[in-house]
């Protein structure tokens, strides 16, 4: 942590971790490139039949895998497996007895016991016969269901043994605090989640409220249990009680706002937003919420008028561009970079000027730049592109500043399909000579190369770059008469 | 290159058993139900289910058409439905609507409902608040352990990490300790036991529970696997946090390996078509990279096309005899490795396309000096401006957890103006996903002075548990300090490297993090194995929050067979990552040990990323 900088730089510059780059696109791509080249070449002695290979090595969904099926029976809209139709018009006749029967002869229960008096059925021995008579398995030859047991004289501990082994086990006679008590604490004992639920079901259903809050309270491990449980059960109510009696505001708040979520209708959920800013959030989270609030507010606003201005087909910017998406739900900064595109030249009063959105929600400069180059960028507005870097001093003078760093503009640009003449004057304005010279080489803007290297005084790099550039053109012209120049004192 | 087993390695288990248990089970289950039916299944069965079992085997068993548990309603002609389903209160509520619809008009038909892995009674419950206990009849199958590969198994419960780490939920617990006791029936017992972290202990003590009801009928078996180690997934966060560089971990940050398998879309097969492919040992070229550290996998596959080149040239020159040797015995296999290599050879491709297009490099380097713990200014900017640029959330996500891991918590003004930041560029509402980290401990702030803890700790160690409960109220959450920084220093986990780290001849398992850091989890237990407990460890256990364990006498060591104490089962309680895998394969090489996995899920960082979200994207 106290490394000093000549320790760091060492670090990054030691080939500790030179070994692979993933910038170095040259060499390890066109390796593969070759690589690719060869084994494509092959294609033609090989592509024949690749069928039975298809069945040696590729088992991902053949034909007759569980998810085609399931994939084909969706999208067939209906039933696929063979020999359906004839099934459907037998059952069709069967099922509408007055008194149904079962299709097979065999009902449930008889099925139960056949199995546990006779030992096993033909179809079944069939289907079990290659497994080693161990018995690893022994609960395979007992179905749990069988198991309706209600005696009600087991122990406290030999329930909740039961429990866990999933058999039912009626709760019912644990009567007194006390021993529901103990059946809790014997559940946490084990560990067993599923059996710490059952007995909290039951103890939900049959203390009241106050006493089960209480008694959790100073059981942790049961009291996340119940959390856990009304959270899955979607008893919200229950929840937020016991929030409330266990003081835990924050938690109270958050879960309460959480419901927003599964409210679709913008108009309501801003209205449910609205109702939860008086919420005993942290300091933090309740502005949070408040801007949460306001810009659900604001979206509606812009939405409604745009949809508007769009369906006249007045406004030149969506004729051009159509909108792809609504703005209502979108993040802060997705409706910012919306503003930018479809109302940047607006005055800072209207609801939709990126301007009144930076202000009402204290967008740093940073983030507000960073995104209003994305969007003037992508509309291919230099001139506001422009606009965005330049400041005057008190003196009337003006220069570039980039909140973000040049080189961050030059990337966006880039992106955005920037053409030369401006990239390279954003390039320019790079302040590492290094990272000037590599942006410069990788958009291909020659000139900042050229000028660059003409002012580090360094021939060599130049002549190694005057290969780089076509034969004849303007680039070499200009390099070579850099180079015949006797105005310069090359270091090299 | 690709890494050979050692002569010596011991022979691994044969887990396909475990797929015959598994199958033979369902068939027993579906012949419960005798007679045509309709089976519905949980879109989070699909997968595993396939690996199993297939159509043809559903239909012998009388199953007619097959449905997707889903939202959209379904018109089944059948007698007879059957639901495979995980347990989970929406499911129950899927079943409870079809047939309270089918009561109200007048329909009678016979219902199932197959959990799996096992029943939960909220389930149950909710069966019976909607009237419908008794009208369907109830099972489990105890589908626990699928073997994904010849040394992975895995437990496809993903939902682990989040009901445990988060919710404080231990339903899962009594799952793994089944699976454990499964395990040690079939292939004999543990002879030594070791573990660390809070649901690793309590596994632990249900397995043995279980173990010693049937004391009797396994005593005196030979174990077959030596070692059993169990950790949490909270124990170490940061490796799981980390951007993957070997190549399956890659295939798995990029593609997504789902089940043991990748769906390859076009750009990779280089065809109109994705492709489906399973990834494990079966396929040799992708055994022979898995592994590498990805700057090698390039001459790898070059290497091999040279050589397949090579070949096939060889039929050149050759007669009507010898040609037909070839086209008979080579041709199929030179058929097989030519479409594998060209497969790897385009998801390389594909990789280096999207890695250089993201700016990998740049990120790599932020995410090696946070574990080295430098530059922490620089690193909160980069992060602070991949949020400004919304970049994915779940990469901005993962790098604040991991600033916040290394650095024992975000200082109060960084934490306060990274998650505005991130609300303002991924949405308010994700105000709940920071409430979440919190609770689990991967972003947290700062506590001024430390003050607080220290006297949590007096407090607690002062009073009984059930009241120190009540005084850790306010903490109300399983987070934990990470120490980090403390435990790195201890345990050695940045290679001071002076020289340059050769990724082609790795000496360390740092190379899975080219070779900037020694996963964590590993380095603990190779520790762990290397003396046989956790003897001269007590300053890291200190720091790791304690709850280690060793149990080294469960059967005599003579009666231990030797090469069965050089196979580990190492257990990983919320999910393991294919970097951690690679480098205890690294290490089982290096030591002559050979390690199965038993994890809950395979995870990486964007998987704990996503389950800490409450915002379905």
């Amino acid at each position: 942590m106290n490394r000093t900088k000549v320790d760091e730089e060492e670090y990054w510059h030691s080939s500790k971790f030179k070994a692979f780059t993933f910038d170095d696109d040259d060499d390890e791509l066109s390796q593969l490139k070759e690589s690719k080249r060869a084994v494509n070449s092959l294609r033609d002695i090989v592509d024949d039949d690749d069928d039975d290979l298809e069945r040696v090595s590729w088992s991902g969904e053949p034909v007759g895998s569980i998810s085609w099926s399931i994939k084909e029976t969706a999208s067939s809209g209906g039933p696929t497996l063979e020999g359906r139709e004839p099934l459907k018009t037998r059952n069709s006749l069967s099922s509408y007895p007055p008194l149904p029967k079962p299709v097979s002869s065999y009902s449930l229960s008889s099925f139960f016991k056949g199995r546990s008096r006779i030992g096993s059925l033909q179809s079944l021995s069939d289907a079990l016969s290659d497994v080693p008579p161990k018995n690893y398995a022994p609960e395979l030859r007992r179905p749990k269901g069988e198991y309706k047991d209600y005696s009600s004289d087991w122990s406290l501990s030999d329930t909740v043994r039961r429990l866990q082994k999933g058999k039912v086990c009626s709760l019912e006679r644990f009567r007194s605090l006390q021993e529901k008590l103990q059946l809790l604490e014997e559940a946490v004992s084990v560990h067993d989640g599923n059996v710490i639920t059952a007995v909290l079901i039951f103890l939900k259903r049959t203390l009241s409220k106050e006493i089960l809050f209480r008694e959790l309270e100073v059981r942790q491990v049961a009291l996340r249990h119940l959390i856990h449980f009304l959270k899955e059960t979607g008893d919200q109510k229950m929840l937020l009680d016991l929030f409330r009696y266990l003081d835990r505001t924050e938690e109270l708040a958050l879960s309460q706002y959480q419901e927003h979520l599964s409210i679709q209708d913008p108009e309501k959920r801003k209205e449910f937003l609205k109702s939860c800013i008086g919420l005993p959030f942290s300091v933090e989270d309740a502005a949070h919420v408040q801007d949460h609030y306001t810009l659900l507010e604001r979206q509606i606003i812009i939405e409604v008028n745009d949809r508007h201005l769009e369906s006249a087909g007045q406004t030149e910017i969506f004729r051009k561009h159509p909108r792809k998406a609504s703005i209502l739900n979108m993040p802060l900064v997705t409706t910012l970079f919306y503003s930018c595109f479809y109302h940047y030249t607006e005055p800072e009063g209207t609801f939709s000027s990126p301007i009144n959105l930076k202000k009402t929600f204290k967008i740093p400069d940073k983030q507000y730049v960073l995104t209003a180059l994305a969007a003037r960028a992508k509309l291919r507005a230099w001139q506001d592109v422009d606009a965005l870097f330049t400041t005057k001093n008190w003196l009337g003078y003006t220069r570039k500043r980039a909140p973000i760093g040049f080189h961050r503009v030059v990337e966006i640009l880039h992106k955005n399909n920037a053409p030369v003449q401006v990239l390279q004057e954003y390039i320019r304005l790079v302040e590492d000579v290094d990272t000037k010279l590599n942006l410069a080489t990788k958009f291909k803007c020659h000139d900042v190369v050229i000028e660059t290297y003409r002012d580090l005084k360094d021939r060599q790099q130049l002549l190694a770059y005057r290969c780089k550039v076509d034969k004849a053109s303007a680039e070499e012209e200009k390099i070579d008469s850099i180079l015949s120049s006797t105005q310069i004192r090359w270091k090299n | 290159m690709a890494f050979p087993h050692r002569p010596d390695a011991p022979e691994l288990p044969d887990f396909s058993m475990l797929k015959r248990l598994a199958r033979d089970q369902l068939i027993y289950l579906l012949e419960q139900l005798p007679g045509k039916k309709d089976l519905f299944i949980e879109a989070d069965l699909m997968s595993p289910l396939d690996r199993i079992a297939n159509v043809s085997i559903l239909k012998q068993h009388e199953v007619d058409k097959l449905y997707k548990v889903e939202s959209k309603p379904v018109f089944s002609t059948s007698e007879q439905l059957c639901f495979l389903v995980r347990p989970r209160i929406r499911n129950m509520r899927y079943v409870a609507n079809l047939v309270n619809t089918d009561k109200m008009a007048g329909r009678t038909r016979r219902y199932k409902v197959i959990f799996s892995p096992q029943k939960f009674y909220a389930c149950e419950m909710v069966l019976e608040e909607e009237g419908i206990y008794g009208d369907v009849s109830c099972d489990e199958w105890a589908f626990s352990l699928l073997p994904l590969d010849v040394d992975l198994l895995s437990m496809e419960l993903p939902e682990f990490f989040r009901d445990y780490f988060l919710e404080g939920n231990q339903r899962w617990i009594n799952t793994v300790a089944q699976a454990l006791h499964l395990l040690s029936n079939l292939y004999g017992p543990f002879a030594n036991c070791y573990g660390i972290g809070r649901c690793a202990k309590m596994v632990y003590e249900t397995w043995r529970e279980l173990e010693e009801e049937e004391e009797g009928e396994i005593k005196g078996r030979k174990p077959e696997i030596g070692h059993i180690f169990l950790l949490d997934r909270d124990v170490d966060f940061v490796t799981a946090l980390c951007s993957q560089v070997v190549y399956e971990g890659l295939v798995d940050d990029t593609f997504r390996i789902k089940c043991g398998s990748v769906d390859f879309g076009p750009d990779v097969t280089s065809s109109d078509k994705s492709l489906k492919v399973l990834l494990n040992a079966q396929d040799k070229v992708f055994n022979e990279i898995r592994n590498e550290h990805f700057s090698n996998v390039f001459g790898f596959l070059s290497q091999k096309a040279r050589n397949l080149q090579a070949q096939y040239d060889r039929r050149r020159g050759m007669d009507i005899k010898q040609m037909k040797n070839f086209v008979s015995q080579e041709l199929k296999g030179l058929k097989q490795e030519h479409q594998l290599l060209s497969l790897h050879i385009g998801a390389c491709e594909s990789i280096m396309k999207k890695k250089t297009k993201q700016d990998f490099q740049e990120l790599i380097k932020t995410e090696h000096a946070l574990l080295e713990g430098f530059n922490i200014r620089e690193s909160t900017s980069y992060i602070e401006e991949h949020i400004d640029r919304q970049v994915s959330p779940i990469e901005s996500l993962r790098l604040m957890c991991l600033l916040s891991i290394t650095e024992n918590g975000l200082v109060p003004k960084d934490y306060r103006s990274l998650k505005t930041q991130y609300l303002q560029s991924y949405g308010p509402e994700h105000l709940l996903t920071f409430s979440n980290l919190r609770r689990t401990g991967l972003l947290t702030e700062q506590v001024p002075g430390d003050t607080l803890t220290a006297v949590e700790n007096k407090v607690s160690k002062l009073v009984t548990d059930k009241a120190a409960g009540k005084l850790t109220d306010a903490f109300s959450s399983l987070a934990k300090r990470s120490n980090f920084r403390g435990i790195s220093k201890k345990l050695g986990l940045i290679p001071r490297g002076d020289s340059e780290y050769d990724l082609k001849v790795p000496r360390d398992m740092a190379y899975v993090f080219s070779g900037a850091y020694v996963p964590l989890s590993c380095r603990i237990i190779e520790q762990v194995l290397e003396r046989r407990g956790w003897l001269g460890l007590e300053e890291v256990v200190r720091l790791l929050n304690g709850n280690e364990f060793a149990v080294t006498d469960m059967i005599p060591e003579e009666n231990a067979p030797s090469d069965s104490l050089r196979l580990v089962l190492v257990v990983f309680l919320g999910g393991c990552t294919f970097s951690e895998i690679s480098a205890l394969r690294f290490l089982g090489r290096e030591r002559g040990y050979r390690f199965i996995f038993l994890t809950t899920a395979v995870t990486n960082s964007a998987r704990l990323m996503e389950a800490m979200s409450e915002v379905k994207t």
